[in-house]
């Protein structure tokens, strides 16, 4: 009786080689296969090209606040008045779901500026109310304070606060 | 009795592609309980709806435009302009509805009639499966008017899996195409809206294939002994489902024709709006009950996992319930537990549609509980220790009065 694949030393066949480097080969090759079709979901070119925005801060007068628009989501650009500021710093941050002082995600105290994106499942928050006189979220009761830190709901994190920079006393550069 | 055609042109075909024989089988000769009520109607049902939106669907398509600044208008020119438009599209949405009822139905059958026993777990695992689709195809579907409810659902949904731990971030921008659900969203949610209800028919075709192989259950929950147990389906069930789908056909057109808009959202004729969400906003009704499961957990984590769970449970449930008894009639306190959770779950999906606020906060957190109480403490326990009332000997003994059960018998 022949065989047609000799049995090595170790008992290792030439055919378990080949069946292994087969298998090895084709799995490796259905993965790059694969991989354009998942990654061609992921954001465009021209998606990522619109990184920045510009906002006018002139014409925002204390108390108020403007929406800008920064990759698609609603940016609020919030004038705050003394008493918000004021309301923003005294707080013990030990007490906070998401502990952050007010000096860190400001770089002008008059100035806050963050995504108006609830941190929960993504609603746009309602200013000047809740049980912290900041933002609430309708959806699903996410109370935010003046500062936009998350302070009573299911929201896990503080509104995020973009990169920004002051470009002039008037102009700041979202992105 | 086997399928033997005389037409010569059949005959050809067959000894090529048994594919008459097959059809044959499944929908003439298939060997029925002669036992099924009409609760048993709610499969075809299901299936009919599956064809009429997938068929309106189509027709839709050719009117419809996946973009952002023309979706909304694309919608409207179908429901003033294009021919019977308005007719297609209501058909369409409330048909998703009329498929939700009757697919709920058909569950909560199978839950009463403990349909999803042993040896039919793969049955019941398959319909799971194709909830599951159902609703991933209703969501998407959904989200193509590009109205605000469109907008706000997708944006809340999508970020469901944001909750992910590490890749969450990852994930909810690959769904998007983007840094928020914009255009690149809207095109492919088309595309997969499209391809889903064929991925639906796919499964279907495996839960009919499952369910043949194992035969259907039937209101005793015991199986078909000899012959006299079962008929033909055609022409008792294709002749009883035809009666149920005329009953169904008068309700869907009262919705269609009088309310179409009844279980809609005013809301989703306002065109999408990113920057502003609606102060109340609430998926459809067949998401409510695990809307409200969703909102009961202050943890954004634990809501979208308790959420998930909700239905993962669901495919445990062959194993969960310990009763060999299938059908609730013979299982005096299942019986009892069984309405008091459709009732939870009424109430869940009332919750699921109110404002995030008390009380509705604190009976969505109650329902939520008995719901995962049910399923996985009372349903293994009851088993154990229910003490089940006595089994008719056969389908016929069942249904033919006790004094002729005999002469019947040897009559048939």
């Amino acid at each position: 009786m022949t065989t047609t694949t000799p049995i090595e030393e170790d008992g290792v066949k030439r055919r378990d080689f080949l069946y292994i480097a087969a298998g090895g080969v084709g799995a490796v090759g259905t993965a790059l296969a694969v991989w354009p079709f998942v990654a061609q979901m992921n954001p465009s070119a021209d998606v990522l090209a619109l990184s920045s925005t510009e906002v006018e801060l002139d014409a925002i007068d204390v108390g108020s606040e403007i929406t800008a628009v920064w990759q698609g989501k609603p940016v609020f650009v919030r004038h705050r008045t003394k008493e918000e500021i004021a309301a923003a710093e005294d707080v013990d941050i030990t007490t906070l779901p998401d502990p952050q002082a007010d000096a860190d995600r400001v770089e002008n105290p008059a100035w806050l500026i963050m995504v108006g994106v609830c941190t929960h499942l993504g609603c746009v928050p309602l200013k000047e109310s809740g049980d912290y006189d900041g933002w609430f979220c309708p959806c699903h009761g996410s109370h935010y304070d003046t500062s936009g830190r998350i302070r009573k709901g299911p929201a896990p994190t503080n509104l995020l606060v973009p990169p920004y920079e002051f470009l002039s006393d008037t102009t700041v550069k979202i992105g | 009795m086997s399928f033997e055609p005389k037409n010569p042109m059949v005959k050809w075909v067959e000894a090529r592609l048994p594919i008459t024989g097959m059809l044959h089988h499944a929908l003439y000769e298939y060997p029925t309980p002669k036992n099924l009520s009409y609760w048993w109607t709610f499969g075809s049902l299901a299936g009919f709806m599956l064809v009429v939106q997938l068929i309106t669907g189509i027709v839709l398509s050719m009117h419809y435009t996946a973009h952002v600044d023309l979706a909304f208008d694309s919608v409207e020119h179908i429901m003033r302009d294009v021919n019977y438009g308005w007719l297609l599209r209501y058909m369409h949405s409330n048909g998703a509805s009329m498929f939700f009822i009757v697919v709920y139905l058909h569950i909560f059958r199978g839950l009463y009639y403990g349909s999803y026993k042993a040896p039919r777990e793969l049955l019941w695992w398959l319909g799971l499966v194709i909830f599951l689709l159902m609703m991933a195809t209703a969501f998407m579907g959904y989200v193509l008017p590009w109205g605000q409810m469109s907008f706000w659902g997708a944006t809340v949904i999508t970020n469901l899996f944001g909750a992910i731990p590490v890749v969450g971030d990852t994930i909810v921008t690959w769904l998007w195409g983007g840094f928020s659900v914009d255009n690149p969203t809207l095109n492919r949610f088309f595309s997969l809206h499209y391809l889903l209800p064929f991925v639906i028919v796919g499964v279907v075709i495996l839960h009919v294939w499952a369910l043949h192989t194992t035969g259907s259950n039937n209101p005793t929950g015991i199986e078909i002994k000899d012959k006299q147990d079962s008929i033909p389906f055609h022409p008792y069930y294709t002749v009883k489902d035809l009666f149920g789908l005329g009953l169904f056909l008068i309700l869907f057109s009262a919705f269609l024709f009088y309310a179409p808009n009844w279980m809609g959202h005013p809301d989703n004729y306002i065109p999408a709006n990113p920057l502003v969400t609606p102060a109340h906003i609430v998926p459809e009704w067949y998401f409510l009950p695990f809307y409200a499961i969703l909102r009961a957990v202050p943890d954004k984590l634990g809501g979208v996992m308790l959420m998930f769970g909700a239905i993962a449970v669901l495919f445990a449930l062959p194993w969960l319930d310990k009763s060999r008894i299938r059908s609730a009639r013979f299982r005096p306190v299942y019986k009892q537990l069984f309405w008091i959770f459709l009732l939870d779950c009424v109430v869940l999906t009332y919750i699921g549609g109110q404002p995030a606020e008390e009380p509705f906060i604190l009976i969505g957190r109650i329902a939520t509980g008995y719901y995962f109480v049910h399923i996985l403490i009372l349903l293994p326990l009851v088993g154990m220790f229910e003490k089940p009332k006595p089994l008719p000997a056969s389908i016929s003994a069942d249904v033919l009065p006790k004094d002729s059960s005999d002469k019947e018998a040897s009559n048939a």
